[in-house]
Parts: structure tokens; sequence; C-alpha cells
């Protein structure tokens, strides 16, 4: 059962480059041992937290995209709990939404294609078309939000 | 609706009055239109706090849909979105 997580942790601003390093080949000798497969590492390097975690006020940010089973993931987050360096960790498994995402995209462009082959044009945006000429799209009010509608700054 | 729409006109007058954001919708408002809807944003990603951050003002809260306009089914995968980011530090969870 091979399933898509995304997994990101931040690093301490105290430890080295070396330490974060380590780590992710630690991560990647966990993975490979329990039939996983690493698909992509980013390293979004040091950042300012939004909020102070401890006494932390930076981290590094790292990314790394998971192919494998529950079961790996739950060892790697139990594994990264212990690491007193790893100051906060985020699971995701995003391979469920990234299909809803494709299909709806796919979905979008067979309507649009349909819609401007109706239309007697042909099928795909020309280079010079405008966004906003498409009177399609300001048709709709659901949302119209009657007096609500200026926004926060009355507040 | 008529009724609706005379009470948000009245309030639009004493705001015009005040406010200077009058300048885009002199007299009338403008039709609030989802931004994920319109901008074709299918995939809300709590990584992309550049997307995220408009809806989480000053006091870092989230900003409701009556005022940012978005709609349920985007505002429930916004939430979604920037309660990963909160918990990974990228967008606070409150400030000051």
């Amino acid at each position: 059962m091979n399933r898509r997580y995304e997994l990101v942790y931040v690093v301490s601003p105290d430890a080295t480059d070396e330490h974060v390093a380590e780590l992710h080949t630690q991560i990647e000798g966990v993975v490979q041992r329990m039939g996983g497969h690493i698909e992509k590492t980013e390293n979004w390097g040091r950042r300012k937290l939004a909020y102070e975690i401890g006494r932390h006020k930076e981290g590094t940010y790292v990314l790394e995209v998971i192919l494998g089973s529950g079961e790996l993931m739950k060892e790697l987050d139990r594994r990264l709990k212990v690491y007193d360096t790893v100051i906060r960790q985020l699971t995701v498994r995003v391979d469920e939404q990234q299909g809803v995402i494709e299909r709806t995209k796919a979905k979008r462009t067979k309507t649009s294609q349909r819609r401007r082959v109706a239309r007697g044009l042909p099928a795909d945006r020309q280079p010079g078309e405008g966004q906003r000429n498409d009177p399609d799209d300001d048709r709709d009010d659901r949302f119209d939000m009657g007096e609500f509608g200026s926004g926060d700054r009355a507040r | 609706m008529d009724g609706r729409k005379s009470f948000g006109a009245k309030k639009g007058a004493r705001s015009g009055q005040a406010g200077k954001d009058g300048q885009r919708r002199p007299m009338f408002r403008r039709r609030k239109v989802c931004k994920f809807c319109s901008d074709k944003i299918d995939d809300i990603n709590y990584k992309d706090t550049r997307l995220l951050l408009p809806f989480v003002p000053e006091r870092a809260k989230i900003l409701p849909r009556r005022i940012s306009g978005t709609c349920a089914l985007h505002q429930r995968k916004l939430r979604v979105a920037l309660m990963r980011a909160r918990q990974l530090a990228l967008i606070p969870y409150t400030s000051e």
C-alpha cells in the first residue's frame, strides 16, 4: 500500500547544517528499511517563526515527500519526537487530495473547451485573449454579501 | 432581497461619508466573489503563505466568509490549510 505523504519538520536554529543533513539521512534510512521511498526533499532554509516555540524565534524547515505506508509515517513521527532539535513536525497525506485537484482541473479544462467550441472559438485560449473579457464569470451573484460587503474597515 | 439591499445602501451612505474607500465604489457595493473560484486556485496549500496571509489580518484570526466572500467549499479548505500552517509556525495563532 503506497501512499504519498508530506513531512515537514522544523529544526532548531542552533543545529548545524551537518546535523540537518544527518537527520535527513536517518529519515532516509528508516524510510528505506520500511519499504518506502523519498520522492523529493526540499530545504527551505532558515525562516523566522510566526511565533516563539520554546525560546526559538527561527527554524530550519525541511520538507520530505515520502511514498510509503501509514506504519512508516507513524515510526518517523515517533522518531522525530525523540530529537530535541526538532521543534515542530507535521505529516500530511497528500495523494488523495492531489487526485481531487487533478480531476477538478481536468474537468474545468474540458468544460471550458466544450463551451468555447460551442461558441465557435478554438478549443484553447489564444495567447492574446484577455482574462476579464469572459462574461461567464461575472454573472455569479451567489455570494453577494449585501450590507456586509464593505469589508473589515467598517469596524 | 429588496429590504436587504436598501439597508445596505443606507449603511453604505454612512460609511461613504466617513470612509475613504468610496473611491472604488462610490454608490453601490461591489459584489464579492470567492477568490479561489475566480482565480481558479484548486490547491489551497498550507505551504503557500503568500496565498494564505491575506486571510489572517492583524489579529491573525481567520477572516470570516461574510467579509472575504470566499465560498463555503473554499473556506473549509482554507481553514484546514491555515490550521496546518499555524502548526508549523508559518502563520501566527494570534498577535498581541
